[in-house]
């Protein structure tokens, strides 16, 4: 089957203040081929959606080619079209109004709009919301009018991002099945589909193809094949398998890359804001049975109700902290862990106070510092700027933010942040 | 919705770029040059007296009419300038950086002052005739009204988000379609609520302008603003009272045919939270014309033509690579050159303009001056907000009050003031008060509405959850008000004061100094300087008092305002 487009080499990197480039893609290598489903999976910022905005035409890349039907891309194609997050419906147009825009602008007869509006909108199950204003409608009926207006102008590729993560649970899995659906019987006048997205299992249910995306640096790190006929069963053992090959993909080379992170550690470790009571309660479930300190990752993500994007930071923390160690998909608390759970509140504030001291290099670094001057007290500014010498403002920010919320858990140090000190003295 | 705050209030930079100074330049380069025309047309090109007008209450629909009307224009006149000056600030970052420093600039400008050197030039155009003194005057209006209207859309421009933005250039939309269908639609509702603030602080204008002189030239056009004129040169208190309740029927009548049925119908493009616990906004005559479809049926053809331009799309500029860089680059540089030279000849100009008749002295007295006028501000802003405040909290914890009361604040924000000051100034004159004390409470008599109305919107927004927990700890008296209610209104409070603190200086220049008949009070202060000088035709120093008095705005608004305006923001907002 011919290539609806092909992707070589495609780098894209955003400039930093002080003249350094922030890579976002490194290398991204894709084809999507007629008939297929293609997910692009990873956590966010991840780059992702970034290489979705330059399929769409939306940005440019700085190096590498990106051609759609053959010929490359320079702007937003005919024949592309994109389902958004957020929805982006227009406020002040009704549900065939929002649907009509993008046909008007192909400049067709005005009797062949409506037609095809109409017909779009039947066909995604909005008929009798035509003269409704997208306020009035709830967020699954929102999406569809999305839908229905990338669909009706007959797009060969349809631009998915992250189309369902702002419906709730049911909403989501509705949809999905219906759009299946619709594509399993060929109803969709669409060739291909690039679905962006963070949780494992959507991409297992309606993929045939799943890439994973690794950050930092950004690259494409697995094209996992998922063969299983629709409609998929998520109970299914073969379903289970993928989600937990897709996990272990996922941990390892981030735990791989902590480690390495750990070997050189200095301040300037990038650290992402989990706050200590997120860390508690994962370590609090992983003590009590069932798991009993070791849990499989995809079974404590349903069990916690977490998605992929908000269990993997915590974990990673727990691994930075040594509470926990990940390995192959699954997660086992150490023996610090273990006392942690066990302990009181007084206890655990000790315990986290030493994880931090230890294995933040960051955290020491503040506590030394505020130690050794006399009136026990250092500006924010003063770390701040270190620390840009070595990592980009808002991962600067991110850190301190991080080890701000955790020295107050373990009460190494205090904040304020009206006068953006730090100090050794709790309020009395 | 929110008033916005002047532009360098949302600019969160204390100190001023290069591009405010090269504004500020620009800007007083522009005046100077129509005062310097202007004093070289010095002679009466057109008396226009107001002998003609009669103090009959029959005339006076007639007057109120052509009032109305020269209003009309004015904002036609501004959205016009919106539409043009904003977008081009938004969609070309290299005159933006020098646009919107000059909104701010020409926002701090006395509008009375643009009047007094911007109508012998008007008159000029057309020698002999009425029609220059209807253009100074539709001038002096929109020089009231523009600059916040623009910012205004400027800001909605520059917020489009980028969901919209994108979803119109996959659907293949071209850039002209994507600015009516998307980006002016999204900037409609906060723009006409800016408009509604202007147009409040227009009639103020438009009934000062009608009747003014300056040097030797006198004007006085038929309307409201010179029937009280007239009034007050003949101490009719009967014909005020007649005017003021002429100019309440005018606003009325703006209200419901003009304001309310925009607001109604700008209600769908909000954007955004889909609550609808607050009443949308209702009006009558809209739902008339909907349901007449008289709109539908006139608007029709309207409709037609822009949808058959959304069609055109501008030619592809299909290379953007390297030779568009090397031009861009070589036009940057021609810009900034050109603008550097444009900045230098305004100063220079100016430096001429001042240094033929201004000293050091006049300098320093018009910023003495300026300290005083300042101290009347910020003194009578403090009483306003001492008064109002609590009221607005207890009006705006009152829904039912509410309903009531914020329309009739609006309303009062909106009625021109000066009408009202011929009722106060005759009481001076006949209590023998001291004008220096008495006639401040009139800097603020329209201004203070504003601090009502914003208080009452941020107590009407209060949290039922956080009023709730108050009751339940038992948070009583001084504690309540400390800890819960102006914490709470704070954000609220401050839009309000900073705009009645603008509207405050403006008002300066017309409420310093008073007439009542024959007889002339006088208060010390920068506003009393500029109308003194605007009356006897002293240009240079009219300009020089604009510009000291736009450079106390501008500090004002930096150096106190713009502080405790993020402060409230980040700290009392509650989102």
């Amino acid at each position: 089957m011919a290539n609806l487009l092909e992707i070589h080499n495609v780098r894209r990197s955003f400039p930093r203040s002080g003249g350094e480039e922030l890579l976002v893609l490194d290398d991204v290598n894709l084809t999507l081929k007629e008939g297929e489903i293609v997910g692009l999976l990873g956590r966010s910022g991840s780059g992702k959606s970034t290489l979705l905005r330059l399929i769409a035409g939306l940005a440019r890349p700085q190096g590498g080619t990106l051609s759609y039907m053959g010929a490359p891309i320079q702007g937003p194609a005919q024949g592309v079209a994109m389902v958004f997050q957020g929805f982006a419906l227009f406020p002040w147009m009704t549900v065939l109004e929002n649907v009509q825009l993008g046909l008007e602008a192909l400049n067709l007869p005005q009797a062949e709009i409506r037609r095809r509006a109409l017909a779009a909108i039947d066909l995604i199950g909005l008929d009798g919301y035509e003269s409704a204003y997208p306020r009035e409608l709830s967020g699954g009926m929102r999406q569809r009018v999305g839908f229905a207006r990338a669909v009706v102008v007959h797009p060969n590729i349809l631009l998915m991002d992250e189309p369902f993560s702002a419906l709730d649970v049911l909403t989501a899995e509705n949809l999905r099945t219906d759009l299946i659906d619709l594509w399993t019987n060929r109803k969709l006048p669409i060739k291909g589909i690039l679905l962006v997205t963070h949780n494992i299992e959507e991409a297992v249910l309606m993929c045939d193809r799943v890439l994973l995306f690794s950050s930092t640096p950004a690259r494409i790190s697995a094209d996992i094949a998922i063969n299983l006929p629709q409609p998929r069963e998520r109970t299914s053992p073969q379903f289970e398998d993928y989600v937990d090959r897709i996990y272990v993909e996922m941990t390892a080379r981030r735990v791989e890359r902590m480690r390495a992170q750990a070997a050189t550690a200095s301040i300037a470790m990038p650290l992402h804001h989990v706050s200590p009571n997120q860390i508690s309660g994962l370590i609090e479930a992983l003590a009590a049975p069932p798991y009993d300190g070791k849990a499989d990752l995809p079974d404590i993500a349903y069990e916690q109700e977490l998605e992929v994007d908000e269990l993997f930071p915590v974990a990673e923390a727990m691994q930075l902290l040594r509470l926990a160690d990940v390995e192959g998909g699954d997660i086992k608390l150490t023996h610090m862990g273990k006392r942690f759970a066990d302990g009181e509140l007084n206890e655990r504030k000790e315990i986290f106070s030493r994880a931090i001291m230890s294995n933040v290099p960051l955290a020491a670094h503040i506590r030394k510092v505020l130690d050794e001057r006399v009136s026990h007290s250092a500006p924010k500014s003063r770390f701040l700027d270190e620390l840009e010498d070595h990592m980009a403002e808002d991962a600067a920010e991110e850190a301190l933010k991080t080890v701000v919320s955790w020295a107050r858990f373990g009460e190494l140090f205090s904040y304020d942040d009206d006068s953006a000190m730090f100090s050794l003295e709790n309020p009395t | 919705m929110k008033i916005l705050p002047p532009v360098s209030i949302e600019a969160r930079r204390l100190l001023p770029s290069r591009w405010d100074l090269l504004a500020a330049a620009l800007v007083l380069g522009f005046i100077v040059a129509f005062a310097d025309t202007s004093r070289l047309l010095t002679q009466p090109l057109s008396v226009i007296s107001g002998d003609h007008l009669n103090l009959s209450p029959w005339l006076l629909p007639g007057y109120a009419l052509r009032t109305g009307l020269r209003m009309l224009i004015a904002m036609a006149v501004s959205l016009a300038f919106t539409f043009s000056y904003a977008t081009w600030a938004a969609k070309n970052p290299r005159a933006g950086t020098l646009l919107v420093p000059l909104l701010d600039i020409l926002q701090s400008v006395p509008v009375l002052g643009f009047l007094s050197v911007t109508v012998v030039w008007f008159l000029s155009l057309t020698p002999g005739r009425i029609f220059g003194a209807e253009l100074a005057c539709v001038f002096a209006i929109f020089s009231n009204q523009a600059w916040n209207m623009a910012f205004s859309f400027y800001q909605s421009l520059r917020t489009v988000p980028e969901d919209f933005t994108e979803a119109g250039r996959m659907l293949g939309l071209s850039p002209w379609a994507r600015f009516w269908r998307i980006e002016a639609p999204f900037a409609t509702p906060p723009l006409i609520w800016n408009m509604m603030v202007s147009m409040a602080g227009g009639w103020f204008f438009v009934t000062l302008s009608e009747a003014i002189s300056v040097g030797e030239t006198t004007i006085s056009l038929p309307g409201i603003g010179s029937y009280i004129a007239v009034a007050i040169a003949q101490r009719d208190l009967v014909a005020i009272l007649y005017a003021i309740f002429a100019m309440l029927v005018v606003i009325l009548i703006y209200d419901q045919l003009l304001f309310r049925p925009l607001l109604a119908w700008a209600d769908r493009f909000r954007v955004g939270d889909d609550d609808r616990s607050e009443d949308p906004p209702q009006s009558w005559a809209l739902t008339m014309l909907r349901r007449s479809r008289l709109i539908d049926w006139m608007a029709a053809p309207f409709d037609r033509l822009m949808r058959w331009s959304y069609r055109w799309h501008p030619p592809n500029f299909g290379l953007r690579g390297a030779t568009r860089e090397l031009d861009s680059r070589l036009a940057d540089i021609l810009w900034y050159l050109l603008l550097c030279g444009l900045g230098l000849f305004c100063i220079w100009r100016t430096y001429a303009f001042a240094h033929a008749g201004l000293s050091w002295a006049d300098f320093g007295l018009t910023v003495w001056l300026g300290c005083l006028t300042m101290l009347r501000v910020v003194v009578l802003i403090a009483i306003a907000s001492l008064v109002w405040t609590p009221i607005g909290v207890y009006v705006g914890l009152r829904p039912r009050l509410t309903r009531i009361v914020q329309p009739v604040a609006q309303f009062l924000a909106a009625f021109p003031n000066n009408l009202l000051f011929p009722l106060f100034v005759s009481l001076i004159v006949f209590w023998k008060l001291s004008p220096n004390v008495w006639l401040s409470p009139l800097l603020v008599l329209g201004p203070q509405w504003y601090i009502l109305f914003n208080v009452i919107a941020g107590a009407r927004t209060m949290p039922k959850e956080l009023m709730d927990a108050g009751d339940n700890f038992g948070v009583k008296g001084w504690l309540w008000w400390k800890r819960i209610a102006l914490p709470a209104i704070f954000p609220h409070y401050l839009t309000g004061a900073i705009t009645a603190s603008g509207g405050a200086w403006n008002a300066s220049v017309v409420a310093e100094v008073a007439n009542w008949g024959s007889t002339t009070l006088r208060a010390d202060g920068l506003g009393a300087y500029i109308a003194e000088a605007a009356t006897s035709g002293d240009f240079r120093h009219v300009v020089l008092g604009m510009a000291v008095m736009a450079f106390f705005v501008v500090v004002v608004n930096r150096l106190f305002w713009q502080p405790l305006y993020w402060l409230a923001e980040r700290k009392y907002r509650l989102s």
